[in-house]
């Protein structure tokens, strides 16, 4: 009790000297300029496409003509090459789904495995699995690409055949589990490592097996985890353009937004009313979630990075 | 059946989401379905079964997918880059002289020099003076959380967010709908071509780079001031250190090996960065950095040994800076 008492004297102490009100201003300067840009595109997204391009966002508040023509325009207004945005956006939810829940929950798999079977060689493919966040994506592309459109052929044997998934969503949800793999088992198995000893061994006293194990244990125990890689991951993957577009085959059927968005901002004559407001619409689901749940996005943050 | 998008061209937006979202309901049941089964069966098989079947089950899917999907192809493109542009001919290191002496390329890897060293260091410095100033605040809540909300944003939607700012009106009689140019005439200044102007364009792409990193540098380091005792300010403070002291010479020497994590994480994601520099000037204007090189080169051109010799480029700068990272935790670890 004595101690408590102490550290909030320490700390109330501590703060008359840190919480300067010139700290503080300075703080919210710059949070107020890191908003600003984001604020500008909101701002622009409404406007009517004329006031857009005859002054700037802020001269809003001078004529505040507010319209809803541009969302309108974007998200529902096709040509015959380029579908509506609306499409993208719901490409972009078929992707992201199955990208979120292929490679977690062959993680949490793969961490239980790791965690708490023991065998030879078990440290050694976990730090496999640990550097082989080092590769990077790009290092991969070209032969994985090669693998989904010929298959692996080596001399006359066909290891994996051509299963002819081109252009579907199939291989950006295989290359977005492969890619998510190393740092979910990574992260997974620091946490199930936590789980008490005595708890797994009182249950295999009592004649749980591994699999009742992992269902009736370890999965209820782990949701916290996976609740915040699940966040990362999904993040990663919505915002995701390099596996979308490469994966994607160009096939404006599965491409998802950030594709198509890409793509507007490198054609001429898509204007700045149209870009301003697909923009805003592809950036709002992250930000829901990221509002939403930056408690859980945190957390997994600081597993990944501070413990290490 | 898979091959529906093929014949998509006549085809409504409705009818394409719909047979996606088919396709998505049936991967998902599958996939559902396939695990439900499998510890259906296995979890009332013996128990000397299960001693073998848990790691079938648990442990190879992964290792496979990582064996076939990461590690096969890393070493396919490692002998890649030192093949032709079709990969049939073995070409010895005539791809990675090609790198380092083409005008064109050795832009690109300078370039990718000037990014890594300015992104990461400006980001963890204004990510950690932020975490200082608000470590002590009573409600930081709110600053952190628009500091750290570009982390949420696509490097597409931050690259459309910031050619807004950087928009240039080249006509006089025309108003500005850039902010940046109309901060400049407001000062009485007259605004260059932001985007066009090398070596300014590359600053300012870097600039995206650093608004989204700042975020994830502050949380971390904030995490890290947090866990800084209280005794050790409180004794700096009677050793009567100025607040400057007491954070260069007790803060930051304790959360050291976090800052180095950071550094290194955003040095990371910086080498990679490819999206920033394809929305904002599709790498012309000599802005062009390897990750976005790479793409052209294995995507556009078809080369397949320059854009896998590329590749390798970029891991063998990243290597280092993890193996650093690693010695550093241990270091650390040992101390305590």
């Amino acid at each position: 009790m004595t101690s408590l008492i102490n550290k909030t004297r320490v700390k109330n102490k501590a703060k008359n000297v840190f919480s300067s009100p010139w700290a503080a201003f300075a703080a919210w300067v710059i949070a107020i300029l890191w908003t600003i840009p984001t604020f500008g595109l909101l701002v622009s997204s409404i406007r009517p496409e004329q006031d857009i391009n005859t002054s700037g966002w802020w001269m809003f508040f001078v004529q505040p003509n507010v319209s809803f023509e541009n969302y309108r325009q974007v998200l529902f207004e096709g040509t015959t090459t380029n579908p509506p945005l609306y499409q993208f956006f719901f490409n972009s939810l078929a992707v992201t789904l199955p990208a979120v829940i292929f490679p977690i929950t062959l993680a949490v798999f793969a961490a239980y495995s790791l965690a708490w079977f023991e065998f030879k060689g078990r440290d050694f493919i976990f730090f496999s699995i640990f550097a082989l966040q080092v590769i990077p994506l790009q290092l991969a592309l070209v032969p994985l690409l090669q693998l989904f459109a010929k298959g692996l052929v080596i001399g006359e044997v066909t290891i994996i055949p051509d299963f002819d998934i081109t252009g579907t969503y199939i291989p950006i949800w295989i290359a977005h589990t492969i890619f998510g793999l190393p740092m979910a088992i990574f992260l997974l198995h620091n946490f199930l490592r936590q789980i008490p000893r005595e708890l797994i061994e009182a249950a295999r006293v009592d004649g749980a097996g591994w699999f009742t194990l992992f269902s009736k244990i370890v999965l209820p125990l782990s949701i916290p985890a996976i609740a915040s890689f699940a966040i990362f991951q999904f993040l990663w993957v919505w915002n995701d353009l390099l596996v979308g577009l490469t994966f994607g085959g160009g096939a404006k059927e599965v491409a998802p937004m950030t594709v198509r968005l890409a793509e507007m901002v490198g054609t001429r004559g898509s204007g700045w009313e149209l870009l301003t407001a697909g923009a805003f619409v592809s950036i709002i689901v992250p930000l829901i979630v990221f509002f939403a749940l930056q408690r859980y996005f945190v957390r997994g943050l600081l597993a990944g990075s501070v413990k290490g | 059946m898979f091959t529906l998008a093929l014949h998509a061209a006549r085809k409504t937006p409705a009818d394409i989401i719909a047979e996606n979202f088919t396709l998505l309901a049936l991967a998902l049941l599958s996939f559902g379905a396939v695990i439900f089964l499998i510890f259906l069966l296995a979890s009332r098989t013996s128990v000397k079964t299960q001693e073998w079947l848990k790691y079938l089950v648990f442990l190879v899917p992964s290792i496979l997918l990582l064996v076939v999907g990461l590690i096969y192809p890393a070493i396919r493109t490692l002998i890649l880059s030192f093949m032709d542009k079709e990969a049939e001919q073995f070409v010895g290191f005539e791809n990675y002289i090609w790198a380092f002496t083409i005008p064109e390329i050795t832009v690109v890897l300078a370039n990718t020099a000037i990014w890594v060293v300015t992104a990461p260091v400006l980001s963890t410095v204004i990510g950690l003076a932020i975490a200082y100033m608000t470590d002590r605040m009573k409600r930081p809540a709110a600053i952190k959380s628009l500091i750290f909300m570009p982390m949420a944003i696509s490097f597409v939607g931050a690259g459309v967010i910031w050619k807004f700012v950087y928009n240039y009106q080249p006509r006089e009689d025309k108003p500005d709908i850039g902010l940046l140019s109309a901060i400049f005439k407001g000062l009485g200044l007259t605004p260059p071509n932001w985007l066009l102007e090398a070596p300014l364009n590359t600053f300012l792409l870097i600039v995206v780079m650093i608004w989204i990193q700042t975020g994830f540098a502050m949380v971390v380091l904030s995490a890290a001031l947090k866990n800084v005792p209280d005794e050790v300010v409180e004794a700096a403070m009677l050793d009567g250190a100025t607040p400057w002291k007491r954070f260069y010479l007790v803060s930051v020497p304790m959360i050291r090996a976090t800052i180095v994590v950071v550094l290194t994480t955003i040095t990371i994601g910086t080498l990679k960065v490819f999206d920033i520099v394809r929305t904002m000037t599709g790498g012309n204007f000599q802005t062009n950095v390897i990750a976005n090189e790479m793409y052209s080169q294995a995507f556009r051109q078809m080369n397949y040994g320059q854009g896998s010799a590329l590749a390798m480029i970029l891991f063998v700068a990243i290597v280092p800076i993890i193996i650093y990272n690693i010695r550093q935790l241990r270091l650390e670890r040992t101390e305590r």
